[in-house]
């Protein structure tokens, strides 16, 4: 009866979608860039028509970053992306709410052998450095402040598998994270102060595709990073508690 | 490609009315959620034009890049989808202590 229900809705939503988006004859796929609006984002003239940007020669561009993703994600919406980040803390504090009571590590049924522990040792440097050469070169390559702070999470997740007496100190994580969330809000703040309106790139953009370019771009994903690389962790640490009792 | 984000759309809608599996309806959620990002991905994707990154292969902005808007929507409704999953697990496990079981329709029929 139920699958019945469920095979009757989903086809009153494909007739829907069919029909309004008209699958067979979607033009949208052949549409040059040119004709679109993201023109705007990709000739970084969001503001003001500046003409060709080239990467290396170009300085001062509107946003100075080679990345146009990251160039949307941390200037031009970047009040977007403190909502995301604001997401993301609200479930991790969800998480910790409805966890935050278990205080014994989880035993594994198998332990793991020596090869597993010396091995996720010895990787677990080379994983953080790369998780912080991603959100470092956001601005630059693909990347940045997301997959960044997940890599550092997944560096502590192997060393949370890899021995199951681990125990990450919480309280170092939980005060990184405030200050990397506060320290957004107050660079938001200094664009208010600075440039007119929150979260303005204040900073001169430099020279696109250098590292040390594009404004305020690069403190931004790092502070990304750090934050959720911080919450990501904390949810596998609570997540590696169990009751007491059993 | 965007018949594929289509179809995943629709076998998570399915999963989700039809299991009772609490753990089955989180990963049909996920499901869900990656159809519909491959989906909006879709929208911007157009066949030879190139990633929206300048290297110094592609260096001006006058090239023909590929849409870059909705892939950073995207980057944004990937990091709900871990924050929103990683609370169904919390809420799963929850239920789990409580009832001994992950099926919803066993949960209290015992009390």
């Amino acid at each position: 009866m139920r699958r019945i229900i469920a095979l009757a809705s989903l086809a009153v939503f494909f007739y829907l979608i069919a029909t309004n988006l008209s699958l067979d004859t979607w033009e949208s796929n052949l549409m040059d860039i040119e004709e679109r609006d993201s023109i705007a984002f990709v000739r970084k003239s969001v503001r003001e028509d500046r003409g060709e940007v080239v990467f290396g020669e170009t300085e001062n561009a509107e946003t100075g970053s080679a990345n146009m993703v990251s160039a949307i994600v941390v200037d031009y919406r970047s009040f977007d992306t403190l909502g995301e980040i604001t997401v993301l803390f609200v479930s991790s504090l969800g998480v910790a709410f409805l966890l935050g009571g278990l205080k014994k590590r989880v035993r594994f049924k198998h332990q793991a052998g020596f090869v597993m522990k010396k091995g996720s040792d010895l990787v677990f440097g080379f994983i953080l450095i790369f998780g912080v050469y991603m959100f470092i070169h956001g601005h630059l390559a693909p990347g940045g402040g997301f997959p960044g702070g997940a890599i550092i999470a997944a560096a502590f997740l192997l060393k949370f598998l890899a021995d199951d007496k681990y125990k990450a100190d919480m309280g170092a994580f939980k005060i990184l994270e405030g200050t990397a969330g506060t320290l957004y809000v107050l660079t938001g703040g200094a664009g208010l102060l600075l440039g007119g309106y929150f979260l303005q790139n204040f900073l001169p953009s430099g020279t696109v595709g250098e590292l040390f370019s594009s404004g305020i771009m690069p403190l931004v994903y790092i502070i990304v990073g750090l934050k959720v690389g911080c919450e990501l962790t904390g949810i596998f640490n609570y997540f590696m508690k169990e009751e007491a009792g059993v | 490609m965007h018949i594929f984000g289509f179809i995943l759309i629709l076998i998570g809608i399915y999963g989700l009315i039809t299991k009772n599996n609490i753990i089955k309806m989180i990963i049909s959620l996920n499901v869900m959620e990656v159809g519909l990002n491959l989906f909006i991905v879709s929208t911007g994707y157009r066949e030879g034009s190139l990633a929206p990154i300048l290297t110094g292969e592609n260096p001006s902005t006058v090239l023909d890049f590929v849409d870059p808007l909705p892939q950073a929507l995207v980057l944004t409704s990937i990091v709900i989808g871990v924050g929103t999953t990683a609370l169904g697990l919390a809420f799963a496990r929850k239920i789990y202590q409580k009832h001994n079981t992950f099926n919803l329709m066993e949960v209290g029929v015992g009390e």
